[in-house]
């Protein structure tokens, strides 16, 4: 049984199809060139062709928001694929024997690197290796590990009770059949859960990193950037600093929603306790 | 109550000895030489060796490491490479600007967040308890340093009230140093005030759910009343969890509030740092900034045990 669709799940998921959608369009078209420095077009205002008018450099903000899109999908995609694929493992290894020295290791590693946050390992790769898109998300996704881990021990320990798999033991499947069989299956709906909530943050930290210098290297479009080039003009030209910002609050608010009204449809249970208050 | 405390002691030492070994390790990576960077591509082969020499990066790496975690658990974090100067005391320095900062932008939140979810939760069922809710969604969404942004375009741009950035100590001028950090405490403490909001709110709803509250109430007591009494203790135990964990996105925070406020704190210390390829600096601070997120952790586990004795 699936949970209705509620108003938070579909405004969540309309901010997110915007956002996509302005990242698969740049692909093939954008109003200018976003990367175009033209003089003569410098801090031009909104209007004639130019929607949400130029920058500093006279390039088009708007067009600059969309390829930005871009960027903070990709970077919110490998970093949360990465979390998802060392954490989830591990979250369902040390979920399915709790007791065991390996399950013990795990999340003692996985509270270590909880202590390091996205923004210091960032900082730490960036001084090593030298900053960019690549560090951030691999900063970002090794970051977000530990959350996923969590989750997926916490609610394969909730499946490893259930009868199914009681049953599919007493069948004599092997562990490892048995994970992938049986429990992968039945916490999908969390992971899907996480994974936006996860993405949220993953936006965040790309456009705090970015507004630091030690994200996305120019002249690729980044909405952290953006706000960071705006900083200086924040007197004179506010609205630069107005829709980096707007786009990245709207894009967070999707992916918080979109979570959230996911978590209330997957989950009658969940729904139902929340009903009751 | 003394073993548990052992116990999570025993696992913050060996965290942090783990963190020192890893923070090192990861350093030690960087490519090229820190006597050469020193010295320039004109260097003499035998001043390169010397000063490797008086840096220590000559010796193996074992040696290396137990010199600079020895120190620092002397509060001794070495001389820096790049300016010769001890970096132990610009640490202490930049450290009470940050914590004054982060602990601020803590009380904001608390400020915000206990009464206006204890309201919602309260209100659930009314417009302005979900107009609450929703706001504080919003909240969320929205980074620390775009708060910074829009704070200083309202009160220092549009109503020129407060200075845009700069940092003042407090022995200079008192009044200054408050100004200086209001903007700066804002920014941090609307947004994980935002964040708090919903924890709050959902454990008072938890506590107002519960058999004791309603005989409370039975008892006499009035809605409020009850809860003051006998609900926000219990509903405090979740709360704690969060504002440890709240703490320490506050302490990255900060990080960035401090760029966009021109503050000099710790963050402003490492990204200066990383830009002078400062590496014992760098090093030192990221010590310093996990060690307090493992010792935020402490405190929270401790915490928890004492509000909650079934814990322990």
């Amino acid at each position: 049984m699936r949970g209705r669709v509620n108003a938070g799940l579909i405004a969540g998921a309309v901010l997110v199809g915007i956002v996509v959608l302005a990242a698969l369009v740049s692909f093939v078209w954008t109003p200018h060139d976003p990367t175009l420095v033209d003089a003569s077009n410098k801090l031009r205002e909104p209007g004639g062709g130019y929607l949400l008018g130029a920058d500093k450099f006279g390039r088009d903000t708007f067009s600059q928001l969309m390829v930005g899109a871009r960027t903070t999908l990709y970077v919110g995609i490998v970093a949360v694929g990465i979390a998802a694929l060392i954490g989830t493992p591990l979250g369902v290894i040390a979920g399915m024997t709790p007791r065991g020295w390996l399950a013990e290791l795990i999340m003692r590693v996985n509270d270590l690197v909880f202590a390091f946050p996205a923004l210091l390992l960032a900082v730490m790769l960036g001084a090593v290796y030298g900053a960019g898109t690549l560090t951030a998300m691999i900063a970002i996704g090794v970051a977000t590990v530990p959350a996923f881990a969590r989750v997926a021990r916490a609610a394969t320990m909730q499946v490893m009770v259930t009868d199914y798999i009681l049953a599919a033991r007493a069948a004599g499947r092997r562990r490892a059949a048995i994970a992938v069989r049986h429990v992968l299956p039945n916490i999908g709906s969390m992971l899907i859960v996480q994974a936006s909530v996860s993405f949220a943050i993953a936006i965040l930290a790309e456009a705090a990193l970015s507004f630091l210098g030690f994200g996305t290297r120019p002249p690729i479009p980044s909405w952290g950037r953006m706000l960071q080039e705006s900083q200086e003009l924040l007197f004179s030209t506010p609205r630069l600093a107005l829709w980096p910002g707007l786009a990245i609050a709207l894009a967070v608010l999707g992916f918080n929603l979109l979570g959230d009204g996911l978590r209330d449809y997957l989950d009658p249970k969940l729904r139902r306790i929340r009903a009751e208050r | 109550m003394i073993l548990y405390l052992l116990k999570r002691l025993a696992v913050l030492v060996a965290s942090t000895a783990v963190a020192g070994v890893a923070v090192f390790a990861f350093m030690a990576l960087l490519p090229g030489d820190p006597a050469e960077i020193a010295l320039g591509v004109n260097a003499t082969p035998e001043a390169v060796a010397a000063l490797r020499e008086r840096f220590g990066t000559d010796r193996p790496p074992l040696s290396q490491f137990a010199d600079w975690f020895g120190g620092l658990i002397q509060g001794d974090f070495g001389t820096s490479y790049v300016t010769s100067s001890p970096i132990g005391p610009q640490i202490g320095d930049r450290l009470g600007v940050t914590a004054v900062l982060v602990l601020g932008g803590m009380v904001i939140a608390l400020l915000i967040a206990v009464p206006a979810g204890t309201f919602a939760a309260v209100h659930h069922r009314n417009p302005l308890g979900v107009t609450i809710s929703a706001a504080s969604q919003v909240g969320i969404a929205i980074p620390a340093f775009l708060a910074g942004i829009l704070l200083v375009f309202v009160f220092a741009v549009k109503a020129q009230a407060l200075p845009s950035g700069g940092y003042v100590p407090i022995a200079e001028d008192p009044r200054a140093w408050l100004l200086g950090l209001l903007l700066p405490w804002l920014s941090l403490g609307l947004v994980q005030g935002a964040v708090l909001t919903r924890y709050v709110r959902s454990a008072v709803l938890d506590v107002m759910r519960e058999d004791y509250l309603r005989t409370a109430r039975a008892k006499g007591r009035g809605r409020m009343g009850a809860l003051w009494r006998h609900g926000l203790r219990n509903a405090s135990i979740p709360v704690v969890t969060v504002l440890g964990l709240q703490l320490a996105t506050l302490l990255v925070g900060a990080v960035v509030v401090e760029r966009v406020f021109v503050i000099p704190g710790l963050g402003d210390l490492l990204l200066n740092g990383v830009a002078g390829r400062d590496l014992l600096l760098v090093q030192g601070v990221v010590m310093v900034l996990v060690v307090a997120v493992l010792l935020i952790n402490f405190v929270v586990d401790v915490t928890y045990a004492v509000l909650d004795p079934r814990l322990r």
